[in-house]
């Protein structure tokens, strides 16, 4: 997120020297390892920490004392964090980066579990694994939809409002019609209606893109909340009863342990979301759609010297985006609740943070969405477990891991290059 | 932002009033005095010829009448009954137009009587009663749209101003209950506590976008959402939480730290709204008249020819955040201080801070004009309450309405093509400048 501005701002240049970016990361990465090796090792009780390859207690788990595993995990991130500092070759970077938070993350679960009380402490990995996979949807979609757009130069801040949309239209039709597909195909146009007045506003009408998402939001949020106090509080049978997608259980690859029972036994969203960041992945990397689409975010003067049609591509990537991002949001309202007043809750800003975490990329962006994914469903654990880390603290944990890529602590996020800005031909 | 795009921003009117003085200067401008006296229009004819133009009170209004016709329609398709009538409608069509025309003028009748007078009211109490709820509901807004407007003037996009405020009605709050100090001194600490609460909150933003260049926008976001779990976390700790109380609520603000009302202890309408007043007479003195508003509007146009002229855009940067979080903190801080709730609660800042910049954009990034724009967010909220109450229509009708007229007002070319409006004399349709990350 260096941006145009900074750029030409250019506010002190980072002065490259001995402290590198790795380098940098690497100083995190030691302290956390301290942390794990000193704090999280005293506090750590010298029972069993348990995770069960199951949904409860029962069955095959990993066991490891509390003490010794925080010890030990603590000590794999300690010693990631000096080799990095010490000056690791570059293409080791991200490996050890990773098992490096990787070691402290476990650390940091090994003091906790073998604190919670008698009879509690053990983790379900079954449980966390799905509940990451469920949490993580709606970002999926969320920040898939903002690939999408920004990728091709418009700024979606729109994201929390087109899930929104998205998941009241799925409910509304879905009940009316008493059809799932009429639903989704509803939750699909009700995402690409706030699009559609996105895209018509920003490219048109040249509006602030930024000053438009949010506008777009508050719309969603009163629009959906007035219909939902007139139709579906009073009557809810009729207008807020949309059928759910049931969970479809693949063969074999639902048998396999802790994976299968969480990623193949899911429900169509689940699907749908891991297959379209494998599509537009590589339609965005491999195809003739992609290339278009990353020039005219890049340069689209460029691109329409070439003969590209700017404003009509940012129009239709708009607009695919809405619907991506309408099923994203049915995937709370035909699969898991019913519709509720703002039921999204902050979520597209989250898929926001996980677009720029995963640095504008589709995978890139369904591992920030995992992560944000897994730090929501371990403030739900550790509160079921009366930890003593408050669950609040937890929740900020994507904020703060936001705040810090942009600063520019762990590597260097950068936006397309066009994206925000309008093109006006001439 | 409209400063950069529009090389003079001070010429454009932001209010009803100044529109037609600025009319009334363009025309005089236009046809200088020395050229033939007698052929001159009248001001009278040429202010009418202009009103019906694309200038920024045309707009506004036209804005206005736009989201109450969209807010009607909406209100009619979520009525069943009225929306029976309409299937018969080409047998009988006078039931569903009256109908549609009951529901719709009843409800927005009842917002005007919510906001500014009730004619069936008797009584001083009841007369001032709307007046008076307008007026609670308009300064926090002020404050943050303040907090927005300055920050736009300064080149940057203050989302943060929830955040912010968040911070400010902890900080408030945390001052309001936890100091034993006398009346009077209370009250000014505790309101100086949430502009400090605000600063704090603006400043990181500031402090990152200058030192490392991250961008303002995705960080206030971001920041918005640790201050309110840092909210939810710390009022169900020891001391703080309401020892009488099992869910999320702090202790009550202490008496001595509460602003005082002004109509009598009937009315909620309280000292805040002066402040908000003074705020915006500071914040226009710092803009237009100070040496830092002066760089501020620089830094906002061109950062990089500021620099080359010497001024540091680092320096500037931050204070343009902090100021900008200390006015959304005073905000936030007249959520606890003043009438709306006397603690702290999850929900305590309601939505001012998003509010806020709907406020700065409806006030063109105007001081004065911000006042107005709260005013008028203030009435529709005040009158939203009444509308929920007497008319059964939901208060997210409000909602609705206010980011309509925002929508409306920040692409004038479609308001002037829809109304057919003539181009403007005193001020060019304005698009707000579109920048990127």
């Amino acid at each position: 997120m260096s941006t145009m501005a900074v750029d030409d701002v250019a506010v002190s240049p980072v002065n490259e020297g001995f402290w590198t970016r790795a380098r940098k990361a690497g100083l995190v990465l030691t302290v956390l390892g301290l942390l794990a090796v000193l704090l999280f090792t005293a506090l750590a009780a010298s029972e069993p920490a348990r995770f069960t390859l199951s949904e409860d207690a029962s069955g095959a788990a990993l066991k490891i004392n509390g003490t010794v595993g925080a010890a030990l995990f603590g000590a794999v991130a300690l010693a990631a964090g000096v080799a990095i500092l010490a000056g690791l070759p570059k293409r080791w970077f991200t490996l050890v980066l990773g098992v490096g938070l990787v070691g402290f993350v476990v650390s940091f679960l090994c003091w906790q579990v073998s604190t919670a009380p008698a009879g509690q402490n053990f983790m379900p990995l079954v449980n966390i694994v799905r509940g990451t996979f469920i949490l993580a949807l709606p970002l999926i979609f969320g920040s898939l939809a903002g690939v999408l757009c920004e990728r091709s130069g418009v700024v979606n801040v729109a994201i929390e409002g087109q899930l929104l949309m998205g998941a009241f239209s799925g409910a509304l039709f879905g009940s009316l019609s008493g059809n799932l597909w009429v639903g989704l195909i509803a939750a699909a146009i009700g995402g690409t209606f706030i699009s559609l007045l996105l895209a018509v506003f920003a490219i048109r009408y040249l509006v602030d893109q930024v000053v438009m998402g949010i506008v777009l939001n508050l719309l969603a949020v009163g629009i959906t909340g007035f219909l939902y106090e007139r139709l579906m509080q009073p009557d809810p049978a009729k207008y807020n009863s949309a059928p759910h997608f049931s969970n479809w259980e693949i063969p074999l690859l639902s048998e396999i342990p802790v994976l299968g029972p969480a990623l193949f036994a899911g429900n169509i969203f689940l699907y749908l979301g891991l297959l379209l960041v494998l599509v537009i992945h590589i339609a965005l990397f491999r195809t003739r759609w992609g290339l278009r689409t990353r020039s005219v975010g890049e340069h689209p003067t460029a691109a329409d010297t070439l003969g590209v049609r700017v404003l009509r591509l940012r129009y239709r990537n708009v607009l695919l985006a809405g619907a991506v991002a309408g099923i994203g949001g049915a995937s709370y309202t035909l699969a898991l609740f019913s519709f509720t007043k703002n039921m999204i809750g902050g979520k597209g800003f989250i898929a926001l943070a996980a677009l720029i975490f995963g640095r504008w990329s589709p995978t890139g962006a369904l591992l920030a969405a995992l992560f944000f994914g897994f730090a929501d469903q371990l403030a739900t654990y550790l509160s079921a477990i009366n930890s003593s880390i408050p669950s609040q603290f937890l929740a900020m944990l994507p904020y703060l891991a936001t705040i810090l890529a942009v600063a520019g602590l762990v590597g260097r996020v950068r936006a397309p290059a066009a994206d925000g800005k309008p093109y006006i031909k001439g | 932002m409209t400063n950069a795009e529009s090389g003079s921003p001070d010429k454009e009117p932001a209010t009803t009033d100044q529109a037609a003085r600025m009319t009334l200067d363009n025309t005089e401008r236009a046809e200088p005095a020395s050229q033939q006296p007698p052929e001159r229009p009248a001001l009278g004819r040429l202010f009418v010829a202009n009103l019906w133009a694309a200038n920024t009170f045309t707009v506004t209004l036209l804005s206005l009448v736009l989201a109450m016709i969209v807010g009607g329609i909406l209100m009619i398709v979520s009525d069943p009954d009225v929306l029976a009538t309409y299937s018969y409608i080409t047998a009988r069509p006078a039931d569903a137009l009256n109908a549609s025309w009951a529901l719709v003028s009843e409800a927005y009748a009842n917002l005007f009587k919510g906001a500014v007078f009730d004619p069936d009211a008797v009584g001083l109490t009841a007369a001032l009663s709307p007046i008076s709820e307008t007026l609670t509901y308009t300064a926090p807004l002020v404050f943050t749209g303040l907090s927005v407007a300055l920050a736009f003037r300064g080149g940057l996009f203050n989302i943060g101003a929830q955040g912010q405020a968040t911070m400010g009605v902890i900080a408030a709050g945390l001052a309001g209950f936890l100091l034993p100090l006398p009346a009077g001194l209370h009250l000014l600490v505790a309101v100086f506590a949430g502009a400090v609460g605000g600063a704090v909150w603006g400043f990181i933003p500031g402090i990152l976008k200058a030192r490392t260049g991250a961008h303002e926008v995705i960080n206030t976001i971001m920041l918005n959402y640790v201050a309110v779990y840092f909210l939810v976390w710390l009022i169900t700790q020891n001391g703080v939480q309401d020892p009488n109380r099992t869910n999320a609520i702090s202790r009550p603000v202490d008496a001595s730290a509460q602003l005082p009302r002004l109509f009598g202890d009937d009315l909620r309408a309280h000292a805040g709204i002066i402040l908000a007043v003074l705020a915006t007479w500071a914040v226009a003195w710092l803009l237009n008249r100070s040496t830092l508003g002066f760089e501020l509007r620089a830094v906002g146009s061109n950062p990089a020819a500021s620099r080359t002229a010497g001024i540091s855009v680092t320096r500037t940067y931050v204070l343009i955040m902090v100021f900008a979080g200390a006015l959304a903190g005073l905000g936030g801080s007249q959520m606890v201080l003043g009438t709306t709730a006397a603690a702290l609660t999850p929900l305590v800042v309601a939505q001012i801070g998003f509010d806020g910049i709907l406020v700065a954009l409806l006030g063109r990034v105007k001081p004065w004009g911000v006042l107005l724009a709260a005013l008028l967010f203030g009435a529709l909220q005040a009158g939203g309450n009444r509308m929920q109450s007497y008319s059964g229509v939901s208060l997210e009708l409000v909602t609705v309405l206010q980011a309509l007229i925002v929508i409306f007002i920040a692409a004038p070319a479609l308001v002037k093509a829809i109304f057919q409006l003539r181009a403007a004399r005193a001020a060019r349709p304005q698009t707000s400048l579109a920048k990127g990350w």
